[in-house]
């Protein structure tokens, strides 16, 4: 996909408040979240709690009072010590199981998204970079609610109870406290919230110049080399990382003066408080004991702040996946079933009608198909060749349904399409498009979700005719062979008879196959071709392939004309056989 | 230190002065945290027997109070900064290694393989250092004089208290490293499963367009939340053993506080310590135990970096980076290797000028290592300036490696290859790609503009020329019809533009090149036949006054060709003379 589709794509919707639509998929999972922030909260509380009963310990000790006035306080220092831990471990664990079953959650909501979406909808679909970042955007939910959100309302907690606990002390300290814990906790994280956003925009830039400079240096090590322009390339890949580097160590500046300010801000807590406290000690209106527990309160109170630049940090990151997914969840579906759907029947061979059909892939984008005809009669198989660009694919596209047309009609056993649903439709035509996915898991279930209730009769004999049944058995695990993620422990010859296997399994009354030899040396792509017309004789097939060999055994072929030339009433569909 | 981290340390300058600095920095840290301690201390006991007395000489301890906070905060920011920029530098030290490394790697084994896992690494994957540099290494100086600095001063002060410190203190590492070793086992197991769960949606997301193809998608949607279910419990099964290990630290650094504290208090009671005393040990204990902590905390996170660095070493490490060692296993040793990489650029001679130059391969036998068979075997062919040769025969013969020959991607195991009767490994390989041009069968095009494609041999070439050179190659009309012409940028691996134009782009290239010998590899396989027959033209147009080895699948380029030679399974057919003369007069 070219970088000015992205730039449309990004540049129409702006999304308002993306984080806040982001949290409200994640909140049906409060119950769960919850009891996290508690003992999150929890935790930090024991450990501010500890060090203020040790120091009211020590003081009231110092006033040397009968030995049963302190042993509260002992046992509460010894049970503060083994509960910190204990709560810390707890929230944790609680903090990771509810945030999982969150994304859980929103990662079949996201699917769901998904679905009408596959494959025209969103540029996704186009590139492996794209989707990859898509499925990180999901999983930033769990950055928000575990590195953000958690640390967010334990640091809350602590101040709040501290600012409460030392306003009860002594008034003036608990008002000085709670002004620095807000400036520390509130100010600060927002200033580095703003800085880094800025930063991070120009930083995303250089990343992503460095990533394609990275490509261009491996992918394109032949022609580089060959063309003396290694050099060139190799400058800018570096130029791309200082840069990075550079925008770095300004980043670095950021949070590094950040943690400096919480820091001053504790000190200047510490001292103010203690001083108000003293004072207060000296006019005789607060007791010795107030005093130290004022002053450790003051200084551990902004412990439970350390982690808030860093979650500012992360929450710009966040908002970038949240925006993506805002944008993704908005996308209109581009076919809508109609709201009374026509029943389409799905018995015996059927033909197709394609008359003066017109498709756009955008509503204000160029014709992709204009005005094409087309007729596959029943149990004939039509070999559909095209120059580069002339919408083969498209014309499937439109077939399953994945994209709508705007004009003409594709009529399937008397029925136009576009009033049946998308599921109907793709019931009747389907088979191996383009992008046609290898997933990762064994063989069987690779080919077995065409057709679930397939027997291994029909599986052998789909394979059988793909020409696959040898080099399955000869291997070790046979059928429950894993293949690698997107088939990448199979060659590409054996990817796509594969492919063509499920189709066939799939057995469709119209079968369609685009570009079954696609990426394929000339020699392979023609035996796979004559093999796919041996083995789809007498059913509605659409073959559709740039190759010219290997087609001899079709029964049809028909060139379909570039787009935007003359609107051709019905392409010349004679025998136009090749050598 | 694991021997990847003493090399990591040796390596990256940057990382070396970050750990000198954060010692220092450390060091002054932990006088500054002590004299913190004491300061509070001494005030607050000074309040607490002077009641109803003047505040006034309390003053002094309070402002040196803030005045050693404000210093600690200077001091965090010089070491947070100076962490981070370390953790910068070490990145772009490594990002400029591994793009060194690329650069001396032969170009066909980096288009080969590894791209994608190379590219990543550069990208994000290098990130993963960051815990390592800013929040572990900091660390290892920290546990060790922090801790020593704290106890020497309850030494002074306190000297059972410091007992209590010294006795539970190695409790740390040593119950650290016991439930580590635990956990590290039996997350090592878990991590197979747990990658393979978290990858399914992705696979699922990636596969939807054929899920809907065959109407399973409703199906998959409880499936993702299956599997995202069990990647939770597998997840919170690592989980659950990987926090104990944290849990044991923290428990035991704040028992430890507790031990200190409760008989500090019983002390008091009993009047055999004064109050200042108690606060200083108060306050200075739990800051003993507080590296120790980071470390334990650190760790966790400073894992994924290790790995990182192990396999950013691999890549560095990797012999079989330049394409010469295809052959004769015994040399491809170590020594011998980056010699031979050292001596290159000063042994090496100009090229001959291409426009006069006999090229030669004799005796040439190539066999890639992973391949049971010769690639070639003891193939002679002599092309003479001007000529025009068509290599023709099944894919796999070894037509594409005969031509990587002639550009030096590969060295024959055994033979030579001559150009004007030097041995092609003893010409600098710049001045001899100069005069080549090369159209691949699957040309990459950058992401950058139409124009700075075709000029990429050329990069000063102007506007006219660019356009003579589209024009040329038949490429002129599809790039004005483009959205921004000329200056469009082309996407991820020129997207939006189908193989046939791609291949045009190529030849533009090569025209603009104007280099005195072509090598052509199938440039019009994959083609529909309108593509096909203009870029026939076009390379028919190239070749007319150079010399010119092409790779021909298809019939139509053959009749521009002087000589016909078939390749099979590594063997040159030798061509009849009878239709040598037939194809020359047609």
């Amino acid at each position: 996909m070219s970088p000015h589709t992205q730039a449309a794509a990004s540049a129409h919707g702006r999304v308002r408040r993306p984080t806040v639509r982001l949290l409200r998929h994640l909140l049906p999972y409060w119950r769960r979240l919850l009891p996290a922030a508690l003992a999150a909260a929890g935790s930090e509380l024991a450990s501010a709690a500890l060090m203020a009963t040790a120091a009211w310990l020590i003081t009231r000790a110092a006033q040397q009072p009968p030995l049963a006035s302190v042993s509260v306080a002992i046992v509460a220092v010894r049970a503060l010590a083994l509960g910190r831990g204990t709560l810390r471990y707890t929230d944790r664990l609680l903090g990771h199981d509810g945030v999982l079953r969150a994304v859980a959650g929103f990662r079949t909501r996201v699917y769901e998204a998904l679905v009408p979406l596959a494959p025209a909808g969103i540029p996704a679909f186009r590139s492996g970079d794209l989707l990859t970042r898509l499925v990180d955007d999901v999983d930033a939910a769990q950055d928000l609610l575990l590195r953000v959100l958690i640390p967010a309302a334990a640091a809350g907690t602590v101040t709040t109870t501290a600012t409460a606990t030392a306003s009860v002390l002594l008034p003036q300290a608990g008002l000085l406290l709670g002004l620095l814990l807000a400036v520390a906790g509130l100010l600060v994280p927002t200033l580095v919230l703003a800085l880094s956003r800025r930063a991070g925009r120009a930083e995303k830039a250089a990343r992503a110049e460095l990533a394609v400079a990275t490509l261009d240096l491996t992918q394109g090590a032949a022609d580089l080399a060959a063309y003396g322009a290694r050099d060139r390339a190799h400058d800018r890949a570096r130029g791309a990382s200082a840069r990075i580097a550079a925008l770095e160590r300004l980043g670095a500046l950021t949070t590094s003066s950040a943690s400096a300010v919480v820091l001053l801000l504790q000190g200047g807590a510490t001292a103010g408080v203690t001083w108000l406290a003293l004072r207060a000690h000296a006019a005789g209106t607060l007791s010795a004991v107030r005093l130290t527990v004022l002053a450790v309160l003051a200084l551990v109170s902004f412990e439970a702040l350390a982690p808030l630049p860093g979650a500012a940090r992360r929450l710009v990151a966040v908002r970038a996946s949240a925006r993506r997914l805002a944008d993704l969840l908005d996308t209109p579906p581009p076919v809508v079933d109609p709201p009374a759907p026509a029943p389409l029947g799905t018995d015996g061979p059927l033909g197709v009608d394609i008359t003066d059909l017109r498709v756009r892939h955008r509503p204000d984008g160029p014709l992709a198909l204009d005005g094409v005809s087309l007729r596959l009669p029943p149990g004939r198989r039509v070999v559909l060749l095209g120059a580069s660009g002339s919408g083969k694919s498209t014309l499937i596209a439109a077939l399953m349904r994945f994209v709508p047309y705007e004009a003409g009609s594709i009529r399937v056993g008397g029925r136009e399409l576009r009033d049946c649903t998308g599921a109907d439709a793709r019931r009747v035509i389907t088979g191996m498009t383009q992008d046609a996915h290898v997933f990762h898991t064994t063989i069987r279930a690779n080919l077995i979700l065409a057709r679930p209730d397939a027997t291994d009769a029909d599986l052998r004999e789909a394979v059988r005719r793909a020409r696959l049944l040898d080099w399955i058995e000869s291997l070790p695990d046979r059928w429950d062979t894993l293949v690698g993620g997107d088939g990448a422990t199979l060659s590409g010859g054996q990817r796509r008879r594969l492919l063509l296997a499920r189709a066939l399994l799939a057995d469709p009354p119209v079968l369609v196959l685009d570009e079954p030899t696609e990426g394929l040396d000339p020699d392979t792509a023609a035996a796979v071709l004559s093999d796919i017309l041996d083995a789809t004789r007498g059913r509605t097939t659409l073959l559709v392939t740039h190759e010219r060999s290997g087609l001899a055994a079709a029964d049809e072929i028909v060139t379909l004309p570039t787009a935007g030339s003359e609107p051709s009433p019905r392409t010349a569909a004679g025998r136009e056989r090749y050598r | 230190m694991k021997p990847v981290e003493r090399r990591l340390l040796r390596e990256v300058p940057a990382l070396r002065h970050h750990m000198t600095y954060s010692t220092v920095l450390t060091l002054l840290g932990a006088g500054l945290v002590t004299a913190q301690a004491a300061l509070l201390a001494r005030a607050l006991a000074d309040g607490f027997v002077g009641h109803a007395a003047q505040v006034a000489p309390l003053a002094a301890p309070l402002t040196a109070l803030a005045a050693v906070m404000a210093l600690r905060a200077l001091l965090t920011w010089a070491r947070g900064t100076l962490a981070e920029r370390a953790a910068a530098d070490t990145k772009d030290t490594l990002r400029g290694r591994i793009t060194d490394r690329m650069r001396q790697t032969g170009p066909l084994r980096l288009t080969a393989c590894r791209h994608g896992e190379t590219a990543t690494l550069l990208t994000r994957g290098l990130d993963a250092l960051d815990p390592y540099v800013v929040g572990y290494l900091p660390t290892m100086t920290a546990t060790v004089v922090v801790p020593l600095t704290v106890v020497a001063w309850l030494w002074w002060t306190d000297w059972t208290s410091a007992l209590i410190v010294v006795m539970t203190l190695p409790l740390m590492p040593v119950f650290g490293a016991l439930v580590g070793k635990h956990t590290a086992r039996r997350t090592a197991r878990q991590w197979r499963l747990l990658a393979r769960l978290g990858g399914h949606f992705l696979d699922v997301v990636a596969g939807l367009p054929t899920l809907r193809a065959f109407g399973r998608e409703g199906y998959q949607i409880r499936v993702v939340g299956e599997m995202a279910d069990a990647h939770r419990r597998a997840t919170m099964r690592t989980l659950r053993v990987a926090f104990l290990s944290s849990l044991v630290l923290e428990t035991i650094a704040t028992l430890s506080v507790a031990l200190v504290a409760v008989p500090v208090g019983l002390r008091l009671l009993a009047g055999e310590l004064d109050l200042r005393t108690a606060l200083t040990v108060l306050f200075l204990a739990p800051e003993a135990y507080l590296p120790l902590r980071a470390a334990g905390a650190a760790f966790h996170d400073s894992a994924e970096g290790i790995a990182v660095a192990e396999r950013i070493f691999a890549i560095l490490d990797d012999e079989d980076t330049t394409d010469e060692d295809t052959t004769d296993e015994d040399m491809t040793d170590e020594d011998s290797n980056t010699e031979r990489a050292a001596d290159r650029p000063a042994d090496r001679a100009p090229a001959p000028d291409g426009r006069t130059a006999h090229l030669r391969l004799d005796e040439v036998t190539v066999h890639y290592p992973d391949r049971p068979a010769p690639a070639l075997r003891s193939v002679s062919l002599t092309v003479r300036p001007g000529e025009h040769v068509a290599l023709v025969g099944p894919s796999g013969a070894g037509k594409s490696t005969l031509l990587s020959l002639l550009l030096g991607f590969t060295t024959p195991g055994v033979g030579r290859i001559t150009v004007d009767g030097t041995d092609l490994t003893n010409i600098d390989p710049d001045t001899w790609h100069a005069q080549v041009a090369w159209v691949p069968q699957r040309p990459h095009l950058f992401a950058v503009s139409v124009t700075d494609n075709i000029r990429l041999g050329r990069p000063d070439a102007g506007h006219a020329e660019v356009r003579a050179a589209a024009r040329a190659a038949s490429a002129d009309r599809f790039i004005e019809e483009l959205p921004h012409g000329y200056a469009t940028v082309l996407g991820e691996h020129g997207a939006g533009l189908s193989a046939g134009q791609r291949q045009r782009i190529a030849l533009a290239r090569a025209f603009l090149k104007n280099a005195p010998v072509l090598l052509l590899d199938e440039p019009t396989a994959h083609l529909d036949p309108e593509s096909e027959a203009a870029v026939t033209r076009a390379t028919a147009d190239l070749m007319r006054g150079r010399t010119a080895v092409v790779v021909a699948h298809r019939t139509s380029l053959l009749p521009h060709a002087d000589r016909i030679i078939t390749v099979r399974a590594g063997s040159l057919v030798t061509p009849q003379p009878s239709l040598d003369e037939g194809l020359l007069a047609s």
